[in-house]
């Protein structure tokens, strides 16, 4: 397998850690294994991205057969066909939930990484009274369950004439990313030096200017990770829009319930639109996840 | 290691003498930062305590769906639901209502092995991926893949392989010759499988954040450790995991409170089929709030209790943490 050959100094520094059973074997260079613990590791690898992948695979699997396919899964290699997804693109409401999805989870990222940016800033950057009780706030909001707000936002959001309307959701869902968001830019602003902000304001800059031009783009791996969730929290929420939106402003997660809430759950159709609601989110993981790993832990650590 | 995170509830000053020239004063020199965060704190006033202000008040109510106030046509019947003080949270706290102590027992084994599964196998996870590996790219991609797909649609997934007629595990078992397994079908089968379905969505995430904790362990500690004489073992022990310390204890604390909120797992893969007994708390007071006649105050009373618990646990949590690194 791979690391069983001796690898040059180059390799070695990152490999360190490795280390397998050393005292007992001949000596070998840091940084290599065996070729046992190569097997060993790989398999472990492969066996965890197989259970990883797997669920994900299935429900492409079946949405490929016809209808009833997931009765006889056996059956979709010799029927493979995209009647489901011509039913759901072209036959059902599922465009409409898909349009409202989009409009509702760009609005809520754009929204919510905005404003927790400039506060986030401002909570890292500035000393300033509250800024440690905010810090506390963020957390506790994260605890609160839906449970607790749902009944009160929905009243609230009556009263506003916001309910059934976009903005309303994209509102109710900024409470959930906002705090996040600001808890973890601002982590991630405290591992920029401040030495360029100090560089920006004896050039002239403004605080805002400061923060606006040179801390947002050097933060992008902080941003595209918050950017991430938000869009994911938004693009994936069940509770508020299932009772907030009607049918007509339904968005993907709680349209796509009424395929397989009825007597008759119609798997058909469900995995093609799960299929087809995968596919964004995914498109918006592969554009950020190089940044993952950066950003979430200098959020998530030094916050 | 003093960190943000790690910072003590505020508590809140008293007024000094000369409020008004203070806040003018203060206001001349905090303006900016003020201003910065205001929608932030704009957000959270209207959307956060407000709602909270009146779920506390809601909770202190017998409000349901027949009382509050409702229109019906052209016709406007004003809320006729009475102050009941803390008559709930007593129905709540003595056990009369005899759900609470049931569903609060199995919260607490729900998010206790949830977290406790998910730390130990993403942490696994990214020791492996922390090492040299050929195809490390694909490896990554492919065990943060159930965090890119939205949560509903991994929880799907499981229902459909999960179904006891025709789902997958089943024919698997089958052609190894062993019974099918109704996996769904008792109660306990239910816990494990929302739990097992929960760990598959929350490993990519801790995954990923102890695999950026493990990258910023600088190596001279590993290479001074192995002069030593450490076993891997003991560099686990000694190393790893005192570095990844400020990292765990984040992640351990979001998660415990993200998996004892969890809503959508074990609303979506169970569904209706259930008979009440894998609710957790969240779930519990959404059904009371959503189902049959509407009980809003209840729903209310089990949603503050539940915010109490997570403020007193998190409270505690960090306090504990203070006082170790001291």
């Amino acid at each position: 397998m791979s690391a069983t050959t001796h690898r040059g100094p180059a390799a070695t520094a990152p490999a360190s850690r490795t280390g397998t059973s050393p005292r007992t074997r001949k000596y070998r260079p840091r940084g290599s294994r065996g070729r046992g613990a190569s097997v060993a590791l790989h398999a472990t690898l492969l066996t965890a991205s197989a259970v990883a992948v797997f669920p994900v695979l299935w429900i492409v699997f079946i949405s490929l057969g016809p209808g009833s396919a997931w009765q006889q899964p056996s059956e979709v290699v010799h029927h493979l066909g995209l009647a489901n997804y011509r039913f759901v693109l072209f036959h059902s409401s599922f465009p409409k939930w898909f349009l409202n999805s989009v409009i509702v989870a760009a609005a809520t990222t754009l929204l919510g990484v905005l404003i927790a940016a400039s506060s986030g800033y401002a909570i890292s950057r500035m000393k300033f009274p509250g800024h440690k009780s905010l810090m506390w706030t963020f957390l506790i909001t994260q605890m609160f369950p839906v449970a607790v707000l749902i009944v009160p936002l929905y009243n609230l959001m009556a009263q506003l004439d916001l309910i059934d309307t976009y903005l309303g959701l994209v509102l109710v869902y900024c409470t959930i990313s906002v705090p996040f968001c600001a808890w973890m830019l601002k982590g991630y602003f405290d591992t920029i030096p401040r030495d360029i902000d100090e560089a920006g304001r004896v050039d002239g800059l403004t605080p805002f200017g400061t923060f606006w031009r040179l801390i947002v783009p050097l933060a992008r791996p902080g941003l595209a990770v918050t950017a991430f969730y938000s869009f994911l929290t938004a693009w994936g929420e069940v509770a508020y829009s299932s009772q907030f939106m009607s049918s007509k402003h339904a968005t993907l997660a709680a349209g796509i319930r009424t395929f397989a809430s009825d007597q008759r759950a119609d798997w058909g159709s469900m995995t093609a639109a799960s299929v087809v609601i995968a596919i964004p989110a995914g498109i918006v993981f592969l554009l950020v996840q190089r940044h993952l790993v950066a950003g979430l832990t200098a959020g998530g650590t030094k916050g | 290691m003093t960190t943000a995170t790690m910072d003590p509830p505020a508590r809140v000053k008293a007024p000094r003498p000369g409020l008004r020239t203070s806040l003018r004063r203060s206001w001349d020199k905090y303006w900016y930062a003020w201003v910065m965060v205001a929608p932030v704190i704009i957000v959270i006033g209207v959307l956060v305590l407000y709602p909270l202000a009146y779920g506390i008040y809601l909770s202190l109510t017998n409000a349901t769906e027949q009382n509050v106030a409702k229109d019906i046509g052209p016709v406007h019947i004003g809320a006729s639901y009475d102050f009941v003080g803390l008559h709930n949270y007593w129905q709540i706290i003595s056990g009369q209502d005899g759900d609470f102590y049931p569903r609060l027992e199995w919260t607490v084994i729900w998010t206790v092995s949830c977290v406790a599964i998910t730390y130990a196998i993403g942490l696994g996870m990214a020791m492996l991926l922390n090492r040299p590996v050929r195809f490390r790219l694909f490896y990554r991609l492919a065990l943060i893949l159930p965090w890119a797909v939205p949560a509903f649609i991994g929880v799907f997934a499981w229902r459909l392989m999960f179904n006891s007629q025709y789902g997958v595990f089943n024919d698997i078992i089958t052609h190894l010759g062993m019974p099918q397994q109704d996996w769904l079908g008792t109660p306990f089968a239910q816990k494990v499988a929302v739990i097992i379905v929960n760990v598959w969505c929350g490993v990519p995430f801790m995954m990923v954040a102890t695999l950026g904790g493990l990258q910023s362990i600088p190596n001279e500690l590993y290479e001074a450790a192995e002069m030593d004489g450490a076993t891997p073992l003991q560099r686990f022990l000694n190393v790893t995991l005192p570095g990844l310390r400020p990292v765990t204890s984040t992640v351990i604390l979001l998660s415990t409170v993200w998996t004892f909120n969890m809503f959508p797992i074990i609303f979506l893969l169970l569904g209706n089929n259930t008979t009440g007994d894998t609710d957790i708390l969240v779930t519990y007071a959404y059904e009371k709030a959503f189902t049959g006649v509407s009980d809003y105050s209840g729903a209310a009373a089990y949603g503050i209790v539940i915010l109490l618990i997570l403020v007193a646990f998190s409270t505690f949590y960090r306090r504990q943490l203070k006082s170790e690194q001291v």
